[in-house]
């Protein structure tokens, strides 16, 4: 009774069935109910394209097509001026894997992932296990954990070259009273990029809030059952805690690695402030990777070989590069999260 | 003997007097102080930089950048020479615009499309789904050549619009927050409107964004806080026309631009700051409850 009804209203939406369900249903129908069912179907259509025209639009334009003409122009030699340019074949791509500074921008983006994406996990996830433990006061601690990832980039990032100034920052400063010699951090190769990570673990706010969620949600009773059977805190966050979130965790370090793959402004800023140079124009990218490409990203290179360089083929080459690295974590994170496809936690 | 031993096997051979209890209490008591400690802690490392940032753009210009950290004059007046010396009014303007076409654009294009990810039945949704993720996903970079030559082709480069326009084509990510929280909207009310004879422009109007409410607050929430701390878009497009910049990219370029001081810096960086923070404490909830629901950094 109900299959009928829902598919003469093709509009109606029942994620919890299973599509299936409904199809045996439109066997069993009249020459004219189908012939009328077929124009509430045109019409069905014609209401979702209303909604999703605008959007389409939007991926046809700003997706589809640049991606298009970046894989052609990869394929070609030209600069701004010179726009089709010439048939260059695998030139570009060849190029690409002799090029030094693409195996260094690499690297450092490597090592982005390597140390920013599990530093960020552990502050995050340690500073969630932290709040949930907190009663009155949690509000108060949530709201001040959380603040630096509402801070805008380019202030925080600001306010850390000025607290890490080599000599007169009040971190060195700190350590001075201590008496240790503080390292020249985003000035010098070695610390430019341990720098960095700090600065990611400062606005770590959104990921504490997601592990605090999955925390809160943990079942009380599991605990209660843990602690009967004599486990002590380190078994039970490893043995009813870990398993429960793992998801999240999963979710998090991968959703982590595709934001490291794009890593550009903090890294382009903090360059920009520790070498005191402007940031203005053509000489914008003039900083980028101070010190010595320690922190020039692979992003911030192909920028920098697209603009400044004009070599706009090679740059399309490098983003294609990017493109299939990150569409192949994508494709990772959709087959193993299936809440982020579905939603609705 | 008993010293020797771990402290759990001490608490079995207590045996029935007070101690256990005036132990437990004790413990609690080291707990919370070990807690709170580290609260504060961290409580302190997250706040410094900004106390810093707050005390230093009320210094002279020659305490700055000294190991003396609590101006010795408060220079209030840098707050106005920001204004006067750097143009910051200028720049305010251009966020502003920015951020609330974007915002508007945005809510108008993207609205609809979530509904119909969100509720309505088509062949080819969950690919499109995924096609939205991918775009939401993918680092900006990839599609900036040539994107950048299609927008010099109408001479838009040089302005703020190729960031602006845009979002009347839907954003990706405000599209998939939105739908993730329309998901959770019951169907039955949406069958009801639909009982009462609402088409499904109706139910949209009537029904769904009543009811999304929050969830719209926090994607138009997310929408203008990204077009306030963009750094990439302005300094692609606008880069070369100063008169065209934004707080986040003028902020960033500063240095150097001419002699400019640090006191000035962070007094312009107070400014970038503060409208965010004042949003953020009236909006908390709701943005935070969209952090939860998406998983994913603004």
């Amino acid at each position: 009774m109900s299959a009928t009804d829902a598919s003469a209203r093709p509009g109606l939406a029942r994620p919890r069935r299973r599509p299936g369900v409904t199809a045996p249903g439109s066997s069993t129908v009249t020459p004219g109910q189908s012939a009328s069912r077929r124009r509430r179907t045109r019409r069905h259509y014609l209401t979702v394209t209303s909604f999703m025209a605008p959007a389409l639009l939007g991926i046809a334009i700003f997706l589809i097509f640049p991606l298009g003409v970046a894989l052609n122009s990869s394929l070609h030699k030209f600069g701004i001026l010179d726009a089709p340019g010439t048939w260059f074949g695998l030139g570009n791509y060849r190029y690409l894997f002799q090029d030094p500074f693409v195996r260094t921008a690499a690297w450092n983006t490597l090592w982005f992932v390597l140390v920013m994406v599990p530093a960020q996990i552990l502050t995050g996830l340690g500073s969630a296990m932290l709040l949930s433990k907190f009663r009155r006061s949690s509000s108060f601690y949530r709201t001040v954990f959380y603040l630096p990832a509402m801070i805008p980039t380019v202030a925080g990032v600001l306010a850390f070259v000025y607290v890490l100034k080599p000599g007169v920052g009040p971190v060195d400063t700190l350590l001075g009273k201590f008496g240790i010699d503080g390292p020249l951090w985003f000035n010098s190769p070695s610390w430019s990029k341990p720098s960095l990570v700090l600065l990611s673990m400062w606005g770590i706010g959104n990921t504490m809030v997601i592990f605090l969620a999955a925390l809160l949600d943990v079942p009380v009773s599991l605990y209660e059952a843990a602690a009967i059977d004599g486990a002590n805190a380190w078994q039970r966050f490893r043995n009813v805690t870990l398993p429960t979130i793992a998801p999240v965790v999963l979710f998090i370090s991968i959703t982590g690695i595709i934001a490291t793959l794009s890593f550009f402004t903090e890294a382009a800023v903090a360059a920009a402030a520790a070498s005191g140079q402007a940031t203005v124009g053509g000489g914008a990218s003039g900083s980028f990777g101070y010190p010595q490409e320690s922190t020039l990203t692979y992003p911030l290179y192909l920028y920098q070989a697209g603009f400044p360089q004009n070599l706009l083929g090679y740059a399309n080459a490098l983003a294609i590069v990017l493109f299939l690295v990150t569409l192949a974590v994508i494709a990772v994170l959709l087959r193993r999260s299936r809440a982020f496809t579905e939603g609705a936690s | 003997m008993t010293a020797v031993t771990a402290p759990s096997a001490r608490t079995q051979v207590a045996g029935p007097t007070p101690t256990p209890v005036r132990r437990a209490r004790r413990d609690g008591l080291l707990y919370f102080v070990a807690r709170h400690s580290i609260g504060i802690a961290i409580a302190v490392c997250a706040l410094a930089p900004v106390a810093f940032i707050v005390l230093t753009s009320f210094m002279s210009d020659q305490q700055s950048l000294t190991s003396n950290y609590w101006p010795t004059h408060w220079h209030f007046g840098n707050y106005l020479d920001v204004f006067r010396k750097l143009d910051m009014g200028r720049y305010l303007l251009n966020t502003l615009l920015y951020a609330c076409l974007a915002t508007g654009f945005m809510l108008v294009s993207s609205i609809p499309a979530a509904y119909a990810l969100a509720k309505l039945r088509w062949r080819g949704r969950n690919v499109v789904f995924l096609v939205i993720i991918c775009m939401m996903l993918l680092p900006p970079q990839i599609t900036t050549v040539p994107l950048y030559l299609w927008w010099a082709n109408f001479h838009l480069t040089g302005t703020l619009w190729p960031l602006i326009l845009p979002n009347l084509l839907g954003d990706a990510f405000s599209i998939f927050l939105l739908r993730q929280f329309m998901v959770t909207i019951p169907d039955e009310y949406l069958d009801a409107a639909r009982v009462d004879g609402a088409g499904e422009w109706g139910v949209l109007w009537r029904v769904v964004i009543p009811m999304a409410r929050p969830g719209i607050a926090a994607a138009a929430m997310f929408m203008f806080f990204a077009c306030w701390n963009d750094y990439y878009g302005p300094y692609l497009y606008t880069s070369e026309n100063r008169s065209n910049w934004t707080l986040s990219f003028a902020l960033a370029s500063f240095h150097g631009l001419h002699n400019v001081e640090w006191n000035l810096i962070m007094a312009a960086a107070v400014i970038t700051v503060a409208p965010i923070l004042v949003l953020f404490f009236f909006a908390q909830k709701a943005f935070v409850q969209g952090v939860t629901l998406t998983g994913v950094k603004g």
